[in-house]
């Protein structure tokens, strides 16, 4: 099957020089939760932003392959790039309290994006977004309309925010920690609604996040990104079976995954931070935290197989623990 | 919210009544009032004439409460000038100094703000250091060396605009342009930084995330939040074209308030001089109100909390 | 980059350029700015028609020579803006180090101070003073420092609340340091750099200022060569010998703009941002 979203080497570097993001590549299937999973800094909203082309000035994108259905996205201007974003491609953030423009009322701020992307009245545009509110959970959708951002609580923000981004039916949202922001009980509704909303309209979802725990719970295919690249990239299954890169392992070691953890295994924790990446980086860009680094690290990471579908970018034998041992 | 416009009311009212007592000690600095306005060749019968029209003979206590008392209840004095009711003579030149200030104030804000959208859009850019210096060019000029240079160039040689007076309307416009230099940089610089901070905020992001048009985000989106410290700031600014317009109706010959003002500390006549400082003093201060309430009304989150 | 380094280079040129012709004048100029001559009224400068290289600027309409009264002129407006400054930042620093220090009632004074000093109309009152006081460089130098203070008090408020709550004064007050210690050698060093910026807009203001008073005959008495009282003089001759007013003029604006592009060359090397 032809997948909605695909990207191929992804590139994104800063005016400072720093390589933010390195040569990622994912696909991701209508139906289907991608997660891009990874801690702060590695490079994972940087990567969404580039998707969408939403790039602070500084910054530039590079991609071998940056493809929406049949679009070539790199091929697009700005002009006809911002025609498909918020309707075909929508997009929403980790700033629910930030996120919504305080001068205007909900209603406004939602009935513009569909009269942007269609020929409808703005009194049909507001019906509609009356349907996404309460289609999003939140009762009282007309009185809601006429309020302000500043109204509403941060977890009602986010439906907004979620509505907003249905207003044109999109077939591909990207959502970017969409629930760091919020409480725990919150965090859970957002989700359980995020997984309705694409099981009934079909969407592909990119979602970032640097919780293992949403990760557990929504993927279909999950990518790990770490200090710009996608450093191992499997189904959510294989990845929490088997997971192979030692940056991969170090992480679910971090986190208890109900049913993935063993429940006597002591938690791990990963020493060291991201490294800053500049144009001259060469190797692997985990070595210096790794366990396993070798001076062949420093020079290469080779990607390889793991199994079919499961890659990984590392000099380790995808048996690794076992074969050293041997 | 209703708190804290009463607050600023009490404040107001409490400035008003220090720029009173100001206003007051101003006119007495010269020592003895009646000297100076009887003229150089008046006997001493003249002074103690004058001294008694003028109340001024009396201790200066009795003179600040009676002067006070009265211009509570909108009694200005009498000019002795003019032989009139001060609050007559400033009614009737009003209507220039604030037709000055207004179109002043629309001139200097229809150039500011797009200059500062432009040079927060293209912010580090040639675009806005750019800007930056032609700001710094037009505050450097003194407003009455533009106003002189215009009347020779637009008004002599080219002949396209009346050198002085406002008996057409045409006659307003070198005026207030030349006022509205002197308002222009500081608004202009305020209009850039909030558009910076703006357009760098989560909420452009999310209407650029919308498929929106540039222009739609940043005259929708992001000015509208900028204009509020605009505002705030243009009402003030007014109150300084106001005081500052004395220059420009000196240059121009435009019997305003302002040329009044000046008239009348030319010839001592103090009562209108005290007079006039308190009004602007008042108008300013009405202005600051007017802000804030402009802003409680333009921010929904001041508004409704 | 570039053009601003440029900026900050000419506007130090500038201002280096006027305060050393000032300084210099007695010696460099060609001619007593005061000695009149009525049969050399009004001659143009050297390179118009009928200019002479005896009096490179021309001569004014009392046959003074034009040049030496330019280069007097940067005396007084150097001197009145400098004096202006220090008056106006002695009391405005002061006000605003103690509302930003001590915080509540000081602070409601301060702050009052302020609002009402920013209602009362500036140029009018400075009219006002001169005219009944009487005028003189002392009075209009008073006058301004007296309104112009408004500025460094707000600028001197903010900053010292911002380094108030900092650790190091919290280390001198533990260490028992007396309040005018920590105000005078803990606060004001670390908000110096802010002030500097805010005397160089207010040294452009005052100067500007002067010119505004003297040109309308309430500011430095004639026959002393302020180059607003030069435009003055100059008003009634203007249609027939526009550089009686240009030249002053040009002069004026070349200096407030030096001493505005120098105030923003410190403002982006010192770091203080768009506060002031």
């Amino acid at each position: 099957m032809k997948p909605v979203l695909e990207v191929a080497n992804l590139r994104v570097s800063f005016a400072s020089g720093t390589r933010a993001v390195r040569g990622i590549s994912l696909a991701v299937q209508r139906g289907e939760t991608h997660c891009l999973v990874g801690e702060s800094g590695c490079g994972k909203s940087v990567s969404s932003l580039a998707i969408m082309n939403l790039l602070a000035r500084g910054a530039t994108r590079s991609a071998d392959i940056l493809r929406f259905h049949d679009t070539d996205l790199l091929k697009l201007t700005e002009r006809q790039m911002a025609q498909l974003r918020g309707d075909k491609l929508a997009m929403i953030f980790q700033e629910p309290m930030t996120s919504l423009n305080p001068a205007y009322t909900i209603g406004s701020q939602m009935a513009e994006a569909l009269t942007r992307h269609r020929r409808i009245s703005r009194a049909k545009a507001l019906d509609r977004a009356a349907e996404l509110l309460e289609r999003v959970g939140i009762t009282a959708p007309g009185m809601r309309l006429a309020q302000y951002p500043h109204q509403l609580s941060g977890g009602l923000r986010q439906r907004v925010m979620i509505a907003m981004a249905l207003m044109c039916d999109p077939e591909l949202l990207i959502a970017d920690e969409p629930t760091t922001a919020l409480d725990v009980t919150v965090q859970a509704q957002i989700l359980r609604l995020l997984q309705t909303l694409q099981r009934e309209l079909g969407l592909a979802l990119l979602l970032i996040t640097h919780d293992l725990g949403i990760v557990a719970r929504m993927a279909q295919r999950v990518s790990v990104m770490y200090a710009g690249e996608v450093v191992e990239s499997a189904s959510a299954e294989a990845l929490f079976a088997r997971p192979t890169h030692p940056y991969t392992r170090g992480l679910l070691e971090c986190i208890p995954i109900p049913g993935a953890s063993r429940r006597d295994a002591p938690l791990g924790s990963i020493p060291g931070v991201v490294p800053r990446i500049g144009p001259d980086f060469k190797g692997c860009g985990f070595r210096d935290r790794c366990a396993h680094a070798a001076p062949i690290c420093a020079e290469m990471a080779p990607l390889q197989h793991a199994a079919p579908n499961h890659d990984y970018l590392c000099r380790l034998p995808p048996d690794w623990p076992e074969a050293a041992a041997a | 919210m209703l708190q804290f416009l009463l607050r600023r009311a009490l404040l107001a009212v409490l400035v008003c009544l220090t720029v009173l007592v100001v206003a007051f000690v101003l006119t007495r600095l010269s020592g003895d009032l009646a000297i100076s306005i009887a003229g150089p060749q008046a006997t001493a019968e003249d002074i103690a004439t004058i001294r008694q029209n003028y109340g001024l003979d009396r201790p200066l206590v009795v003179q600040f409460f009676d002067w006070a008392a009265h211009a509570a209840q909108g009694d200005l004095g009498r000019s002795y000038l003019y032989h009139a009711p001060v609050a007559g003579l400033i009614a009737d030149r009003l209507p220039i100094t604030l037709t000055l200030g207004l179109s002043g104030l629309a001139i200097a804000l229809l150039v500011a703000i797009p200059l500062g959208i432009l040079a927060a859009m293209y912010e580090a850019t040639f675009v806005d250091r750019a800007i930056g210096i032609v700001a710094l060019i037009g505050q450097a000029m003194p407003s009455f060396w533009i106003g002189l240079v215009l009347i020779i160039v637009l008004g002599l040689k080219l002949q396209w605009l009346p050198i002085s007076g406002v008996d057409t309307w045409e006659g307003y416009i070198m005026p207030a342009v030349v006022l509205a230099f002197s308002a222009i940089p500081a608004l202009m610089r305020l209009t850039r930084a909030g558009m910076i901070d703006a357009l760098a905020s989560d909420y452009i992001r999310t209407a650029r995330a919308k498929g929106l048009r540039p222009g739609r985000i940043v005259l929708k989106h992001a000015l509208r939040n900028a204009a509020m410290p605009v505002v705030s700031v243009a009402a003030v600014q007014l109150g300084f074209m106001l005081g500052g317009s004395i220059v420009i109706e000196a240059v121009f010959a435009l019997h305003g308030v302002g040329y009044l003002a000046w008239e009348s500390i030319s010839k001592n006549d103090f009562p209108v001089v005290q007079a006039v400082v308190l009004f602007l003093a008042v108008v300013y201060i009405g202005l600051t109100l007017l802000a804030d309430m402009m802003n409680a009304v333009l921010d929904p989150r001041l508004r409704t909390a | 980059m570039s053009l601003r380094h440029f900026a900050t280079g000419l506007g130090l040129l500038i201002v280096g350029i006027v305060l050393v012709a000032g300084l210099l004048a007695p010696y460099i100029a060609p001619h007593d700015p005061f000695a009149q001559d009525l049969m050399k009224r009004m001659i143009p400068p050297e390179w118009m028609d009928g200019g002479s290289a005896l009096y490179p600027f021309g001569t004014d309409q009392l046959g003074r020579d034009y040049l030496s009264r330019l280069l007097y002129g940067a005396r007084i407006s150097l001197l009145i803006g400098t004096l202006a400054v220090v008056t106006s930042g002695l009391i405005g620093i002061t006000l605003g180090i103690l509302g930003g220090y001590f915080g509540g009632r000081v602070d409601d004074v301060v702050m009052f101070a302020i609002t009402c000093r920013l209602s009362i109309p500036l140029i009018l009152v400075a009219l006002t003073v001169v005219a009944f006081v009487g005028s003189s460089l002392t009075v209009v130098v008073l006058t301004l420092g007296l309104l112009l203070w408004d500025r460094f008090a707000v600028v001197a408020r903010t900053t010292t609340m911002q380094v108030r709550t900092l650790d190091y004064i919290a280390a001198a007050q533990a260490a028992g340091a007396s309040r005018l210690h920590i105000l005078t050698r803990e606060v004001l060093p670390n908000i110096l750099s802010h002030l500097v910026v805010v005397a160089t807009l207010e040294m452009a203001l005052a100067i500007l200022l002067e010119a505004a008073l003297s040109f309308l005959g309430l500011g430095v008495p004639p026959p002393l060569p302020s180059w607003g009282l030069m435009i003055a003089e100059g008003k009634d001759y203007m249609f027939f010998s526009p550089w009686v007013i240009m030249i002053p003029g040009i002069a004026l604006f070349v200096l407030v703009l030096g001493i505005n592009l120098l105030g923003d060359g410190l403002r982006d090397m010192l770091g203080t941002g768009r506060r002031v």
